[in-house]
């Protein structure tokens, strides 16, 4: 399986994860599966005129594109013309070699958020008026059409992440190249369902706190963050906490709050990313697929539960308490 | 133009961080004037006004995904001045710890994926070390690449453990870190980093990392015979590197990894073969040659308003940082000679890309040893983190090093918000455009006079001193 890697408006920092895949290393894991790079910003040998050489082989049939990834956003601006990134050399904005490129390609997958939706790049009124492959945001319809079907008949596949756990995309290429990525494969947003089936709350290290809303008041502390510190784990798709990041990373691990960093517009949440907002003191946002009063209830029943030891170590930065030790019977 | 003049446009450039095109016009078999062109603009500068001060801290590592805890640190500084504050010492160190494992893999990463493969091209299939080269460098394929990939990774382990994941972590703020560690964490740390030093001793120099480190001279360094560092070395003893694309020998160093007692590596500047004192009031952004719209300003004062017309006197969306009116060459080489290493003092007075290679080499050997000390020094029981505090009104400047040298961050908040925000970044110094005197960046100068070989397209010794920086594109907008 042939996949050509292009590099648009992002900050590369999915290539960088990719480079972290282990058991085996991604060089050892692309090429077990007979997945071939044509070319890699990061990785390849060729510069230059070659890749400029290599690009015109594909539009011209003679190199079949079985994959094409794209990283990063892409810059529609200034004024719709793409030019605020040109891909170097050519003298063509980014922004049409993408709708050259895309129906050669037997699918296209957008690694990262940037990609899907447009993520970080367009924080902040988007000066670049960036946007997604194939969505704006939320919205269908990026730099290419909502209705834009690679070879295969399938839409754009979205690997979501900011930035994407290297594992979600070297499996999404495992499945390609094994045929065994259908259209059921990915869900309403594009993003393929095995890590996107799942939340990141899902083996969060901080469950038992979560359990009695036992809540961290400020960075460092041990408890859950989603009712002061902005986190939004139950309700953000990703298994970030099942299967760990950098050995046994992930975000709520490290001591912050999850940033729902695989959805669009995440880049915009309408407050500080690290402090939840809250309408009478009572906070906004409910976790996924819970009903609003059942949630009131239990929380409140929950709080007044609280063990001494979970509320004491809510607001420490280290186990205080202890579990208590059962006696041997 | 005369027979053999020719213009060329070299790109996409790749095996460099982000996007890069290099206009030369060559003349007489070599390249007579360079234009460096960063040809992504994305607005980070323009994105920051109005936010919350603490978003600064989730979107700024977003600017780099190769800097992206460089970033972290220099707005956590930034932030800190503003409102007064420090983060506590231990804090500090863990955060230095976390920052110099990226600076690390940043370098081994450089040495093995970016630079040495272009060592395995055709052209070098004559000479007695390309076979070697080929085995260790060739592209996605050599056993140096592999190796390098797992211990990369196996290094950032301590980054998942420390701060979550990497890039990307919002573990470093303003008071210190996110996570306490603690002393079974601090021993984990320990056992990363010395199956580290087993893969420099082993690998990358083939011996004790401090017989490299006590190397005083540039003959003893070219008498390196070990390791992929001897294999490169005897390519550049063959090649003639130490000459080629040599730098004004100018030097910029912000301090890196601030701690109780010091810097990691001093701040300072190198100049005329001298040290001299850093002072940043002297720091301007010359706009004449780039798609930016404003006067020259120091970055305190500074705005970004793109030229949505890319007018034709300018060629790059890159500003052209100065100093006193000055280009300044900024990285390892720089933080090494600053820092006062007999090695890179001596590698200083030729300054080209043997220069640069082998003070990140040597870098990358003494950074070992520093991170080695920083995990010890943790204290489990210390706090890693002060108290909570409001940014209302405020100015900071968040100096640090990235890999490839000095990341500034400069912000204004009023009224609780962030009123400016300007990011000069490493390789905004080194692939700076021309400025208002039309004094050319220092990687457009250090190309003049590079060799072209007739028939080249992408000439190979263009490649190799471009690299020889390591470049880091998607900062240098940002």
């Amino acid at each position: 399986m042939n996949v050509l890697w292009l590099q648009s408006a992002g900050c590369g920092g999915c290539t960088m994860s990719l480079l972290c895949a282990e058991s085996p290393n991604v060089l050892d894991l692309l090429a077990g599966a007979g997945i071939r790079l044509l070319w890699h910003p990061a990785l390849s040998v060729e510069s230059g005129a070659e890749v400029r050489a290599l690009l015109a082989a594909i539009e011209a049939g003679a190199v079949a594109l079985d994959v094409l990834c794209v990283e990063g956003s892409i810059a529609t601006g200034p004024r719709g013309t793409g030019r605020y990134q040109i891909l170097s050399g050519t003298g063509m904005p980014m922004l049409d070699w993408l709708r050259r490129l895309a129906p050669l390609a037997g699918d296209v997958v957008a690694v990262g958020t940037c990609a899907t939706y447009g993520g970080i790049t367009t924080a902040g009124g988007n000066p670049s008026d960036a946007v997604g492959v194939q969505y704006d945001g939320a919205r269908p319809g990026g730099a290419l059409e909502a209705g834009f079907r690679a070879r295969s008949g399938r839409r754009v596949i979205n690997v979501a992440g900011c930035p994407t756990h290297p594992d979600w995309v070297t499996e999404t290429l495992l499945l390609l190249a094994a045929g065994q990525l259908e259209e059921t494969a990915l869900d309403a947003l594009g993003r393929p369902r095995f890590y996107a089936d799942h939340l990141v709350h899902h083996g969060c290290s901080k469950n038992e706190f979560y359990e009695y809303k036992a809540s961290a008041r400020s960075l460092s502390e041990m408890g859950c963050m989603m009712e002061h510190l902005g986190c939004i784990g139950t309700q953000a798709v990703g298994d970030c906490n099942i299967r760990p990041w950098n050995g046994q990373g992930s975000c709520t691990r490290g001591g912050y709050p999850c940033i729902n960093c695989t959805a669009p517009e995440f880049e915009e949440p309408r407050h500080s990313f690290t402090e939840t907002p809250k309408i009478a003191g009572i906070p906004v946002g409910l976790p996924t697929d819970m009903p609003k009063a059942w949630f009131m209830a239990l929380a409140s029943l929950s709080k007044a539960a609280t063990p001494e030891r979970i509320a004491r170590n809510a607001t420490a930065d280290r186990v205080e308490v202890p579990p208590t030790l059962r006696k041997p019977r | 133009m005369s027979e053999g003049d020719r213009r060329l446009i070299v790109g996409p450039f790749n095996r460099v961080e982000g996007d890069l095109e290099i206009r030369l016009d060559i003349r007489d078999g070599q390249v007579a004037e360079a234009r460096v062109n960063s040809p992504l603009y994305r607005g980070f500068e323009r994105m920051l006004p109005g936010k919350d001060p603490r978003d600064a801290l989730t979107i700024v590592p977003r600017i780099c995904g190769i800097c992206s805890i460089s970033q972290s640190a220099a707005a956590a500084r930034a932030l800190a001045m503003a409102c007064s504050m420090a983060p506590t010492p231990q804090g500090e160190r863990v955060a230095a710890l976390i920052h110099a494992i990226e600076n690390v893999i940043d370098h081994l990463t450089h040495f093995n994926l970016f630079f040495m493969p272009d060592f395995t091209r055709a052209p070098y299939a004559g000479r007695d070390w390309h076979g070697a080269a080929v085995a260790r460098f060739t592209a996605m394929e050599g056993a140096a690449q592999r190796a390098t990939l797992e211990a990369r990774a196996a290094l950032l382990h301590v980054v998942g453990m420390l701060a979550g994941k990497w890039p990307h972590t919002l573990a470093i703020q303003p008071g210190g870190v996110t996570r306490a560690p603690t002393a079974r964490d601090q021993a984990r740390i320990l056992a990363s980093l010395s199956a580290f030093r087993r893969h420099l001793e082993g690998v990358v120099f083939g011996a004790p990392l401090e017989e490299f480190i006590a190397l005083t001279s540039t003959d003893a360094l070219l008498n390196w015979q070990t390791g992929d560092a001897g294999l490169f070395l005897r390519i550049a003893a063959d090649l003639g590197l130490a000459r080629l694309g040599q730098g004004a020998g100018r030097y910029l160093s912000f301090g890196a990894y601030p701690l109780e007692g010091g810097h990691g590596f001093a701040p300072g500047l190198w100049r005329g073969g001298a040290l001299a004192p850093l002072d940043t009031r002297g720091i301007t952004e010359d706009l004449s040659h780039s798609w930016m719209l404003g006067p020259a300003a120091h970055p305190s004062q500074g705005v970004t308003d793109p030229d949505e017309e890319m007018r034709d006197s300018a060629y790059s969306w890159c500003k052209a940082p100065r100093l006193a009116g000055e280009t300044m060459e900024t990285g390892a080489l720089a933080r090494q000679v600053v820092d006062g290493h007999p090695l890179a003092r001596d590698l200083a007075a030729q300054g080209g890309v043997l220069a640069r290679v082998a003070a990140r080499l040597l870098e990358l050997a003494r950074s070992q040893l520093l991170l080695e000390d920083l995990a010890r020094g943790i204290r489990p029981e210390a706090s890693f983190m002060s108290g909570p505090t409001t940014l209302r009104d405020g100015v900071g400047e968040g100096l640090v090093e990235a890999a490839r040298g000095a990341l500034g961050h400069w912000l204004r908040i009023e009224r609780g918000r962030i009123a400016a925000y300007q990011i000069v970044a490493p390789t905004t110094w080194n692939f700076s455009p021309r400025d208002s005197a039309g004094a050319p960046g220092p990687v457009e100068a250090a190309l003049a006079g590079v060799p072209v070989q007739p028939g080249e397209e992408t000439p190979l010794a263009v490649q190799h001193v471009v690299r020889s920086f390591d470049p880091c594109m998607v900062c240098t907008v940002h």
